[in-house]
């Protein structure tokens, strides 16, 4: 059952296969994913949704890499990464992926610049090529003149707007954003998800975690979680 | 490119300490303390061993020196009036002891005087040393003007006077003195030479030259004053027959200095009833020096380990402490794709920047307060490129390994958790 091909259209960014997730906790297990069967498409946007304790953070810890599957596979870009060391998990974080958290997750110490350079600092790109970059990014995301300044500086969607230049400093291929709109007031948090919905549409994969269906809104996907498993998924396929 | 990369590294490292520097600096003290007085108390050690190893050198280290004494049966039998001590070596003993040793390179008899001496108006009691060309290489000293004694002057028995600089001093000789007639006792000499002096004392044993005011040929020496001396005392008179106060003896190489002088010893023994000499040998003070500095050094490392075991302490205790309040950041350059390594590498970079720096600074440290002892205490301090290299290679190694727990730590931090950690 293992060495079945995972018939992988090149469609298929991401495959999970019987992906199950199981944590300890005492003498207690918890099935965070039991069992999740699901192909993600090139170029979509997933929202991820459920209530608390769905299994919602887990599928994106376990899809951005951050986690191990319990059992199953997880195929990213027709490679079985279930089965990586740690190292090559960084190695495909760094490469391939992009994440935009809830709460910006800034190095505070670090300037704009220097936050968004970061990336490109373990790519081991020279200091000129990465200012450059930097700046590109800058201004892309609206944040011109602000690279000498320190995240405390910054208003929330200035924030925001930093972790998401920081996530596309690597070019990745799919970006995660785990509640980007969850500390930024609604005005703001539309103005990101713009930014997201322009970044989809320039062909970035982005798959967003999120409980609240105005901000699942401007996904084309939308995959509802319940206790581990797919619940549904609606939204124009 | 690897270099760029190391480079790159070390530089957001310390960009990284600049943003604390209060607490930067804090966790370098005990470094900057540590090295500074590991670098200190090297320097007054090897001060210390290098001024006795100087005065020991000035004895030479190849002689070994034969001095008459007067013999403790002698002492008691010596307050009688009228009666005449006659003890010590004897000009026998000098034939024996250069015949008997083929290891023997060159050796120098010495007779000691003291007489009443007169350069024109001024008039002193001189020390005064009869000896050979011999003793100007085995107590090799600069010579301030004119020459020394040579060989034809034993020969020619030419009354002929060399002031060492304490002479001159007391004759209030100069320069121009030289070819003048010096009054040695009831004789005339002529001043053929000034040489330097050195004083002071390697152990218990007497540099010979420190009370030594003039040299004059001890052919002319014995002839003139002959081998009886008589000293004015409280009770009367006290008369003496030395006939030499002192044998020095050169030999070919260090090692074989203490077996000859064990066989001289021995030569000596055989044809003295009474323990009328000593035998003496600088290189033996030389091996206790050594012995002694051996010893303070051992002290001094583990007084400097301990210092230094300390401040270790102190950073891996604050590098702890940081990389939990890094825990955040940490997860993110995880999430971002940092290896563990990569973590670790960056921690032992800031530790080993912290304490490179804090023991750079301790050398300062350590250089400043000697010179502040040499200025203040009069003690001679001396800095030798061991004392300075040593301590900053083990500052270094101190922040890779007390760095390295810290740094190990940081990279097990689990991202998903860390990202949570406020």
């Amino acid at each position: 059952m293992h060495s079945q091909s995972y018939s992988n259209s090149d469609a298929d960014i991401i495959r999970l296969e019987n992906a199950e997730k199981i944590y300890q906790m005492g003498k207690q297990q918890v099935r965070a994913l039991a069992g999740v069967t699901i192909s993600f498409k090139r170029g979509g946007f997933w929202a991820i949704m459920g209530p608390s304790g769905s299994g919602k953070s887990t599928m994106m810890n376990v899809l951005g890499c951050l986690d191990h599957l319990t059992t199953g596979h997880y195929i990213l870009e027709g490679q079985d990464v279930s089965t990586m060391d740690d190292d090559s998990l960084s190695e495909l974080r760094l490469r391939h992926l992009g994440f935009i958290f809830q709460s910006f997750n800034l190095i505070s110490q670090l300037t704009v610049q220097r936050n968004i350079e970061l990336p490109l600092y373990y790519l081991g790109w020279d200091a000129r090529k990465s200012a450059e970059r930097a700046q590109e990014l800058a201004h892309k995301v609206g944040l011109e003149g602000r690279l000498d300044h320190h995240p405390a500086e910054l208003s929330g969607g200035q924030m925001q707007r930093v972790a998401i230049a920081r996530a596309l400093a690597n070019d990745p291929q799919i970006l995660f954003a785990d509640e980007p709109t969850g500390n930024l007031d609604t005005a703001t948090g539309e103005q990101i998800l713009q930014v997201l919905v322009e970044l989809n549409e320039q062909g970035k994969t982005i798959i967003m975690v999120t409980h609240e269906s105005h901000v699942a809104a401007h996904s084309k996907h939308r995959l509802h979680m319940l206790d581990g498993l797919i619940e549904r998924i609606d939204g124009d396929n | 490119m690897h270099q760029i990369k190391i480079v790159r590294n070390i530089l957001s490292g310390i960009e990284n300490l600049l943003l604390h520097k209060l607490r930067s600096l804090l966790t370098m003290l005990g470094i900057v303390f540590g090295v500074g007085s590991v670098v200190a108390m090297l320097a007054v050690g090897e001060g210390a061993s290098a001024h006795a190893l100087e005065q020991i050198h000035k004895l030479g280290s190849n002689n070994i020196i034969i001095s008459s004494i007067k013999s403790v049966e002698e002492e008691a039998t010596a307050t009688a009036h009228s009666h005449m001590s006659i003890y010590g070596l004897t000009y026998e003993d000098y034939t024996r002891v250069v015949g008997s040793f083929s290891t023997i390179e060159q050796a120098v008899s010495v007779k000691l005087l003291r007489k009443e001496s007169r350069l024109g108006e001024r008039a002193m009691e001189l020390r005064v040393v009869g000896t050979t060309p011999a003793w100007f290489d085995l107590v090799p000293r600069d010579t301030i003007a004119g020459r020394v004694i040579r060989a034809e002057d034993i020969q020619d028995e030419a009354a002929v006077a060399v002031l060492t600089e304490f002479g001159a001093r007391k004759l209030l000789a100069t320069e121009s003195t030289i070819g003048q007639y010096i009054r040695i006792g009831l004789d005339v000499f002529q001043v053929v030479g000034i040489v330097k002096s050195e004083g002071g004392q390697a152990g218990n044993i007497q540099i010979p030259d420190q009370e030594v005011d003039v040299y004059i040929p001890i052919e002319v020496a014995r002839k003139y004053f002959g081998d009886i001396t008589t000293r004015r005392t409280a009770g009367g008179r006290e008369r003496e027959k030395v006939e030499l106060h002192q044998i020095i003896v050169q030999v070919q190489d260090r090692n074989v200095v203490e077996s000859t002088a064990k066989g001289i010893e021995e030569v000596i023994k055989r044809f003295h009833k009474k323990k009328d000499y000593k035998v003496s040998v600088p290189l033996a003070l030389l091996r206790q020096a050594e012995a002694t500095k051996r010893t303070f050094n051992i002290v001094l490392g583990s007084i400097a380990g301990i210092s230094l075991v300390v401040g270790g302490i102190g950073i891996m205790n604050i590098m702890l402490a940081t990389v939990t309040e890094r825990t955040r950041e940490i997860g993110i350059r995880r999430a971002i794709g940092a290896k563990r390594n990569q973590i670790i590498s960056q921690f032992l970079i800031e530790t080993s920047v912290l304490s490179t720096i804090g023991g750079l600074i301790g050398i300062g440290l350590g250089v400043l307060i000697p010179s502040l002892i040499t200025h203040f205490a009069d003690m001679p301090t001396v800095i030798t490129p061991g004392s300075i290299f040593l301590p900053l290679f083990i500052s270094a190694g101190i922040g890779i390994i007390f760095g390295l727990y810290p740094a190990v730590r940081a990279a097990k931090v689990d991202p998903i958790v860390a990202l949570r950690h406020e």
